[in-house]
């Protein structure tokens, strides 16, 4: 399994990182996004003084969980909410499921939701039967495509208006002429209205749990989320243990900078607070509410002080916009529920590192992630942190283990260090001047191979240096 | 990561600095230590070359192998113990003893020696601008020239600035700026190895911000990135070259 895995992605990221049509539409769609989250950080007084005030309340909620999901429970559970805490995936989707049968549940319509890919929510609820309407526009067309979600912002950010009108065509039968997007929207509206009132259920994820008053907060810009949560009879939130932040005021600062992080918008267009079923009297709302709180290896992070942080995580997907490896190989070459910088780092932790420790290698330690997350997550020297964990649990390879093991030796004799080079270079230079450079006998080869070959100068530095250099 | 004033005095009173060169600098491009050695001299220094060293370790402590980098750190912290300055041409190395040294000996009694040694370790446009308050090193390079900004030396050590001071006052000097200067190259040490087509893919678009400025050189303070960008254009035979600053600076006029 964990070659298989480790396999893939080698192939896929191959793949998708030769594919130039590929990369044209992520660059084209980031570029735009790079100049919105610009002028969005200017809005700021203070961008810096922002996100670390964001990184504050996060630390102190991940830091006092306990205490915060208690007093989140109790204030749902006052509200006339109910609460399930699942372990893990499993348990989440049982609940929901029986919940869905005792209630009589035909169609589920879902809002925009990662932690309900994470625990493969959708075939669960299909596999029992249920129709399941992905309302997000993104969501919806990779839906359709029968693809996960290719960036937990934006999920179908890998495609253009020409393929998803090609694919409305297809599979929603609608005679649509050019990929204008006000038609396309439209014609994924007309499909989904039916859904949203034929829905017995409503399924959400939540941006931030409000401990002291008990609320959940979405941000969408598409009012599908609303629908999804105020039509349907019954409101399914789900939801991680580290979304709880301690107050309401809290979300005066993690509001706008999750929207300026994630679009470059001041604030996403609908901010929902929603605080259990409807009461008597209250116009609109479902009759249940129930909040889902998944661990999935959350607790395991947190009993983890160096990479605690990587909870504080607000799903933003600012790391992976700006990451060098994402814009190349795309999200779905990741193979796994989060992508880029923060799928790196916390994939390990909640699907095993004997599996998914190649993603900590995946990434040139250029930090381009830590210095954009509006939480501050040190995410680049987390995944120098994996590749630690990973070298020390002893899952890496024995031929890399023994290598580094003589490298060492070399390194700590400054002689044989130097005679090794001298050798290493005049054998290479042999090598090269008979043209075989990146060829099957170059010891070089995966350097050489796709780029030209390495310089191999006749004298080092410390040769120069004795032979004349030395006198000031 | 500033000397005080006083430190900084000191340094200046003495004028001696420790040169770090590191390994594939000394293995594979050793001009550019010369010109290293060359450009500190111009400016008023006396050079020291501590001839047991090798490699600080980064390789093994990127891949994950402390066990493996950590003797290496110990074994440079007794080389350059006593050492007032150390200027290294390299972001790279600089951050692995200034930033990572005081982590990876973080149970090891030789951990203030890294934090103190850490402080007086710079990478060399650090200390030009910084430390010796020179921007013009009196060089010449009638040539256009684009810069790349390693990611090292910027996001680990904040250099933003220093690079681009000091190429404006090289005499003839043409520095056209490329679009995403700051984003990765691509080498990233082994990853440029384990995942030669991702690192290779980053390498080429690279490449194809350094060709759209139109300059005959790009320029960094790594050579490793260099070494890689190089293997890149080579492979492309594309018309740009690479040059490590201090192979700029230490042109002269002929
Ligand atoms: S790690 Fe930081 S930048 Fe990445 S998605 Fe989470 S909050 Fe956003």
């Amino acid at each position: 399994m964990s070659a298989t895995a480790a396999q893939r992605f080698l192939q896929d990221a191959a793949v998708k990182s030769a594919d130039l049509v590929h990369r044209e539409i992520i660059l084209h769609g980031l570029e735009s996004y790079d100049a919105a989250v610009l002028r969005g950080r200017a809005r700021f007084k203070d961008w810096e003084a922002a996100r670390r005030r964001c990184q504050e309340i996060k630390w102190e909620a991940v830091n006092h969980l306990d205490r915060y999901l208690l007093q989140f429970e109790e204030r749902v559970i006052a509200h006339g909410g109910h609460v399930f805490w699942a372990a893990n995936g499993e348990e989440a989707c049982n609940y929901i499921k029986n919940l869905a049968s005792r209630q009589g549940v035909r169609t589920v319509v879902k809002s925009k939701s990662m932690v309900t890919e994470e625990i493969h929510l959708s075939p669960a609820l299909e596999k029992a039967g249920i129709k399941v309407w992905e309302t997000d526009l993104g969501e919806f067309i990779v839906q359709l495509r029968n693809e996960p979600p290719y960036h937990i912002v934006t999920p179908a950010m890998h495609l253009n208006r020409g393929q998803i009108s090609e694919l409305f065509r297809e599979k929603l039968g609608e005679d649509i002429h050019g990929d204008d997007p006000t038609e396309l929207v439209a014609a994924a509206r007309r499909k989904l209205r039916r859904a949203f009132f034929a829905a017995e259920m409503g399924i959400s994820g939540a941006n931030f749990l409000v401990a002291d008053s008990g609320l959940i907060a979405l941000s969408t810009n598409e009012g599908n989320g609303r629908l999804c949560t105020s039509v349907p009879r019954i409101h399914v939130a789900v939801t991680g243990i580290e979304k709880v932040i301690p107050r309401l005021e809290d979300l005066a600062y993690l509001w706008p900078v999750l929207a300026t992080s994630g679009t470059g918008q001041p604030i996403t267009t609908y901010s929902t607070l929603i605080g259990g079923p409807r009461k008597p009297g209250e116009p609109d709302g479902p009759d249940e509410f129930h909040v889902v709180l998944l661990d999935n290896g959350r607790s395991k992070l947190l009993a983890d002080a160096e990479q605690r942080e990587v909870l504080h995580c607000i799903r933003c997907g600012a790391c992976l916009n700006i990451c060098p490896v994402f814009r190349h190989i795309g999200g779905h070459s990741y193979g796994t529920t989060y992508q880029g910088p923060i799928g790196s780092v916390l994939t390990p932790h909640l699907r095993g590192i004997s599996d998914f420790q190649h993603l900590s290698y995946a990434s040139s330690l250029c930090g381009a992630c830590t210095s954009v997350c509006p939480v501050k997550i040190d995410l680049h020297h987390h995944l120098l942190h994996n590749r630690r964990n990973a070298a020390r649990a002893g899952t890496t390879k024995l031929s890399e283990r023994i290598m580094f093991r003589v490298w060492r030796y070399i390194i700590l004799h400054p002689r044989i260090y130097a005679l090794t080079g001298w050798l290493a270079r005049r054998t290479l230079r042999l090598l090269y001047g008979l043209g075989l450079a990146g060829s099957i006998v170059d010891p070089m080869r995966v350097w050489n191979r796709r780029r030209s070959a390495v310089p191999l100068p006749s004298e080092s530095f410390r040769t120069r240096w004795r032979k004349g250099l030395a006198t000031n | 990561m500033l000397a005080t004033n006083s430190e900084r005095l000191e340094q200046i009173v003495q004028h001696r600095v420790s040169l770090f060169v590191p390994c594939f600098v000394d293995q594979l491009v050793p001009e550019v230590a010369v010109d290293t050695v060359k450009i500190l001299r111009r400016v008023g220094y006396q050079v020291d070359f501590p001839e047991a060293q090798t490699c600080c370790g980064q390789p093994a402590f990127n891949t994950g192998y402390w066990d493996d980098a950590r003797p290496c750190a110990e074994m440079f912290l007794r080389v350059f113990k006593h050492a007032d300055v150390v200027v290294c041409p390299s972001g790279s190395c600089t951050t692995m003893v200034r930033s990572f040294y005081p982590e990876l000996l973080s149970s090891s009694p030789l951990r203030a020696d890294a934090i103190a040694l850490g402080r007086r370790t710079f990478e060399l446009s650090e200390f030009l601008v910084k430390l010796a308050g020179v921007t013009d090193v009196g060089a010449t390079f009638p040539h256009t020239v684009t810069y790349h900004a390693s990611c090292h030396g910027l996001r680990e050590l904040q250099l933003r600035d220093q690079p681009l001071q000091l190429l404006r006052k090289v005499n003839g000097l043409t520095l056209i700026e490329m679009s995403r200067f700051d984003e990765c190259c691509g080498f990233g040490g082994t990853f440029a190895a384990k995942f030669e087509s991702i690192s290779v893919a980053m390498g080429d678009s690279k490449a194809e911000t350094v060709a759209a400025t139109g300059a005959e050189f790009v320029t960094a303070i790594d050579s490793s990135c260099l070494l890689h960008l190089q293997g890149i254009l080579g492979k492309r035979n594309a018309p740009a070259r690479t040059i490590h600053l201090a192979s700029i600076l230490a042109q002269e006029k002929t």
